[in-house]
């Protein structure tokens, strides 16, 4: 961290002193290049059960400001959510994601939108990185008709069935019993993709959980289990919820990883190893295998006891729990504004694109204007968006099945409209 | 039996018979696109006539047959008669798996999980030798843990799979109520029908043979107000193997009820492929003087108690209403239209159970035609007791049901 903050200095300074090489830089086409850059993670991984991954990680510009672009426009997007909530456009529970970008965004990068992701309630930002538009957020958000869901599901219920989010869940770590079933399917249909089952180290104190667990290392499923922790379960610290906060060691015979929330580029690193881990080791190679045989095949891992594992996410949120939730009774406002000063994921991106020399700080906040415009537009077309018709109170209640539909008690009158 | 064949050959008949709604009295299932489905001949859902041909009525009466026989659990053994007569006479819950089988054949999506389903066999043998044939991967053996097993089922029905998780007892199913309630009754609603929930849940309930409180819970009035899923209960080998298969086929979560008593009764069912329409109640014995409304083992205390009533004159209705949720109306109203009186007969708990969500819904659509108030004679409020003698009380006998009728009738 030190050594950037250096570098972007002293090629301020250089600016300044050789103006028109810099401006010739500066015309470098900033989101096309692919050349590779590597960028070294915050702090080194720890490990359970398994080896490291490397702390180099291989980016390039393109992704660089793909990163930046997307964690600007998630973190407005849900500063935006909390003015409008406050402005009761949006009621009952919000729960925003504005500090643990990071996560959503190097996860996307590291995988393909065959992988499942699935999630609790914290969703909008994964809904996001996942192809979710602006519109359908906010839409859902306020209850239209352009939801995602059509309004039907509301913040804690965000799905994206054509890119594999299976959302959206309100309550605490019954989405884990569920991300292991979508592992079990793509394992039953040879899919050769993972799913990603993330929860907060609240839930990580849940009993299904480790059901869950069980089973997925018992039947060999593809399934990361990440633990978004991000140090409060709602008002509770973990060290007065957990006996052992260690979350990526909970899983005893499975490996764990635990890596630093905020850098994007760790979460990448640690996802693409995961996933590698899972797909090599997994079912596909299959209990064929001799012991020995699997042991040459790994190139990263030493020990392969189980194909599932934990990724621990140390992350952090700025907002309170939720929107009714200030935040501040259990934790110092100075804890906050430390966290966003040192650790703050988008901060460390521009100083990563400043320091690279790949942009200048005015570019950047162009396009922190653009997205701010992008997400204002969005909330003007999504205040246009008519609320759903009365008739949207009875549909999708049950599938259409075996041609028949519902009926009343005559079978006169029809009672529900089943699509 | 004649219905069925009544379906395929003259559609056009039956059609022509006066009907005051619903036009197609027989649907025409049609394969849905899945991967590698066998070529199964088309065949008929039958629906019972609304109308007031009361001998039109071959699975009543064929039920009727076999009713005399089948309070206690001892198969009836008629070897002499099965040649001649068509179709194959087997157990309740070889019926089930026969059911489970064929539909695991037909469609590759189709996998069960549950406790000892697999290499046991099952703890009732509904899955006995489905795991040999079909894997391990088809016919998994979970550990003890309901609530991540249905939620693992909620999950792969939420990608297109259709899995069968059973509850080794209906009861052990209450640790998964989250999954079921909020996850696999709600989804498909809250992702906007994004995703449907092709999944069933199935396993025996119901008050057994001194099973004591805790494996003789009735689920059925638990998950009756869970929007988004539908109940079905089965009673006879050929509505077990209809409701099977229905159940399996359809998009929407179906929670399947057995009864633990049930399992062993005989019955002669058809070769032929077909199922049971999941929204309809099966008229079980027509008659005129009152409406017997039950479900699962309670069929079977009804028609005993009908026996009776019959010697002494009176000729009672007795419906099986087999759908719990929704309950179908237009078979029972019909039914009311015609008799005005009403008596339900349930196993499920006299507080909010089955049996009074039935009474408000007749009282609300048929109350200008009742005669006299609706009773509905449910269990005892109580935990099962281990005691043979109170375990008897808790639930509804013959005697019972005789009284209420004749109480109905004056």
């Amino acid at each position: 961290m030190a050594l950037s903050r250096l570098a972007s200095s002293s090629s301020r300074s250089a600016d300044l002193l050789k103006p028109l090489c810099s401006a010739i830089s500066l015309r470098r086409p900033i989101s096309t290049d692919t050349t590779p850059i590597t960028v070294e993670t915050s702090v080194p991984f720890t490990s359970h059960q398994c080896d490291t991954p490397s702390r180099s990680v291989q980016t390039n510009a393109k992704e660089l400001f793909t990163f930046f672009r997307d964690m600007a426009l998630m973190r407005r997007m849900e500063i935006a959510a909390d003015s409008l909530y406050k402005a009761k456009l949006i009621r009952g529970f919000c729960h925003l994601y504005d500090g643990q970008e990071a996560v959503a965004v190097g996860m996307e990068a590291a995988i393909t939108k065959k992988d499942c992701i699935i999630t609790a309630y914290r969703d909008h930002c994964t809904f996001v990185s996942r192809g979710g538009t602006l519109l359908e957020v906010f839409a859902e958000l306020m209850g239209r008709q352009a939801g995602c869901s059509r309004g039907k599901g509301g913040s804690m219920h965000f799905y994206k069935k054509d890119s594999n989010f299976y959302g959206g869940h309100g309550i605490v770590g019954a989405q884990v019993p569920l991300g292991c079933g979508l592992a079990f399917a793509q394992k039953y249909s040879k899919d050769e993709a993972v799913t990603f089952a993330l929860y907060g180290d609240g839930a990580a104190n849940q009993g299904q959980l480790f059901e869950a667990l069980n089973i997925s290392a018992l039947w060999d499923l593809p399934a990361i289990l990440v633990c978004e922790n991000n140090h409060y379960g709602m008002g509770t610290a973990e060290w007065r919820a957990a006996k052992s906060p260690a979350y990526y060691k909970r899983g005893d015979y499975a490996p764990g990883l635990k890596v630093d929330g905020m850098d994007a580029f760790a979460v990448k690193q640690a996802c693409t190893f995961a996933k590698e881990h899972a797909l090599k080791n997994g079912p596909i190679r299959g209990k064929s295998l001799s012991l020995v045989e699997a042991i040459k095949l790994t190139s990263s891992c030493s020990v392969c006891c189980a194909y599932m594992q934990i990724l621990e996410m140390d992350t952090y949120r700025y907002h309170g729990h939720s929107m009714s939730d200030p935040g501040s009774t259990y934790r110092t406002r100075d804890e906050i504004t430390g966290v966003r000063q040192e650790r703050d994921p988008v901060e460390r991106i521009r100083k990563l694109i400043l320091s690279h020399d790949l942009a200048t700080e005015k570019e950047l906040k162009d396009i922190e204007k653009e997205i701010r415009k992008e997400v204002d537009d969005a909330i003007a077309q999504a205040k246009e968006n008519p609320l759903p018709e009365s008739s949207e109170l009875f549909t999708n209640v049950y599938a259409k099945g075996l041609g028949v539909e519902s009926f009343g008690a005559d079978r006169k009158e029809v009672r529900a409209i089943l699509p | 039996m004649a219905a069925i064949f009544q379906g395929v050959g003259a559609a056009p008949a039956l059609s022509s018979l006066p009907s005051n709604s619903f036009d197609s009295k027989n649907i025409l299932f049609s394969p849905r696109r899945s991967f590698s489905v066998r070529k199964a001949p088309s065949f008929v859902v039958v629906r019972s006539d609304g109308t007031m041909n009361l001998d039109l009525n071959p699975k009543g009466r064929r039920a009727q047959q076999f009713i005399a026989n089948a309070v206690a659990t001892k198969e009836d053994s008629s070897a002499a008669s099965s040649s001649s007569k068509p179709g194959h006479e087997l157990l309740l819950f070889e019926a089930l798996r026969e059911g489970l089988e064929e539909e695991m054949e037909r469609d590759p999506r189709v996998c069960v999980m549950g406790e000892d389903v697999g290499h046991y066999g099952g703890s009732y043998k509904v899955t006995k030798g489905l795991a040999t044939k079909f894997g391990d991967l088809r016919v998994l053996d979970t550990p003890i843990a309901e609530n991540s097993f249905t939620g693992m089922g909620i999950g792969a029905a939420m990608t297109g799979l259709r899995p069968v998780v059973e509850g080794m007892n209906m009861g052990f199913l209450l640790l998964a109520f989250n999954q079921i309630s909020n996850n696999c009754g709600m989804l498909h609603y809250t992702s906007g029908g994004q995703f449907t929930i092709p999944i069933v849940i199935r396993g025996p309930g119901g008050v057994g043979r001194q099973l004591g409180a805790e494996h003789s819970q009735r689920l059925e009035s638990y998950f009756q107000s869970v929007p988004g899923i539908q109940m079905v209960a089965c009673s006879t080998p050929y509505n077990a193997k209809g409701l099977m298969k229905a159940a399996l086929r359809s998009e929407n979560p179906v929670i399947l009820f057995e009864h633990v008593l049930l399992y062993n009764l005989k019955e002669r069912i058809p070769d032929e492929d077909y199922i049971c329409n999941l929204e309809e109640a099966e008229m079980v014995r027509p008659g005129e003087h009152v409406t017997i409304l039950t479900y699962s083992r309670m069929r079977y205390h009804v028609m005993q108690a009908a026996k009776t009533l019959v010697n002494k004159g009176y000729d009672p209705e007795v419906i099986d209403i087999r759908s719990l949720k929704p309950f179908d109306l237009y078979t029972i109203g019909n039914s009311v239209k015609k008799t005005h009186r009403v008596l339900i007969v349930e196993e499920c708990m006299r507080t909010g159970g089955i049996g009074a969500s039935l009474t408000a819904a007749i009282t609300e659509n048929f109350h200008d035609y009742l005669d006299a108030p609706i009773i509905c004679l449910s269990s005892q409020d109580v935990p099962t007791p281990y005691a043979g003698r109170l375990e008897e009380w808790t639930v509804v006998q013959p005697a019972q049901i005789v009284t209420a009728v004749e109480q109905l009738c004056q």
